[in-house]
């Protein structure tokens, strides 16, 4: 700690970072919020796209929920060996879960009950929806600790 | 006659080929930036916690905000890719 009061840097190779995680923390969140809307999101794309556009929006969410329990997991994980193992398990992380989230898609796009236009709207929507919705709070509880707002 | 219908078929073949790797391409162009822009936001925070671990918490939290956002503009391209060429 000397050495980082003098202005120098610790070694990211030999650095490990203990504690809670708040990206599980994040992701908990994200996911305790995508279940709440889930339910709406999924009348709407039946609503447009009839059952199958409902089941298509069911799976998107279920994609979107996974891909972020998925890279919260690898950032808690290895941020706790290394910060150089974290940096560049996201790296590579990001280029997993993009396979998985293509393998996912093609696995099921000549099944009968997708309908690929609700599915793709699905991912984005909820995807920005939810960052957005945490990024407020996060927002707010950054900028003012004291006047954390309550949680749904 | 026969000429026509396999002209025609030839060319709607050429189209659907011709959409297929015009929506690969635009799924690997799309993944680029964001690999950049991820690869970036890390090294930064990455720095940024080595040269102040008291502040990791914070700057861990919206390290993983960016990276899901950066992530997004992917997702975008994905999405582009499914419904034209799959």
């Amino acid at each position: 700690m000397n050495d980082l009061q003098n202005g120098q840097q610790a070694d990211a190779f030999t650095t490990a970072l203990q504690g809670p995680a708040p990206e599980v923390k994040v992701t908990k969140d994200m996911v305790r919020r995508g279940l709440i809307v889930a339910p709406l999101l999924i009348v709407v794309c039946g609503f447009i796209w009839g059952m199958h556009g409902a089941y298509s929006g069911a799976y998107g969410i279920a994609l979107v929920l996974i891909n972020f329990a998925l890279a919260a997991a690898l950032v808690a994980t290895t941020a706790r060996i290394s910060l150089a193992l974290m940096m560049g398990a996201v790296l590579f992380g990001y280029l997993i879960r993009l396979g998985l989230i293509f393998l996912a898609v093609l696995l099921v796009k000549d099944s009968g009950w997708i309908s690929l236009p609700a599915l793709g709207t699905t991912i984005i929507v909820s995807h920005l929806g939810l960052l957005v919705w945490e990024m407020k709070y996060v927002a707010l509880s950054l900028a003012h600790p004291g006047l954390k707002p309550a949680r749904p | 006659m026969e000429a026509f219908a396999h002209l025609v078929a030839t060319a709607a073949d050429d189209k659907a080929t011709a959409a297929a790797s015009s929506a690969g391409y635009a799924y690997g162009l799309a993944a680029i930036g964001p690999g950049i822009g991820i690869g970036y936001l890390v090294g930064k925070s990455v720095e940024a916690m080595a040269r102040q671990p008291e502040a990791a918490g914070m700057v861990r939290t919206t390290m993983f905000l960016g990276i899901a956002f950066t992530e997004a503009l992917a997702l975008i391209g994905f999405v582009v890719f499914i419904l034209i060429g799959l």
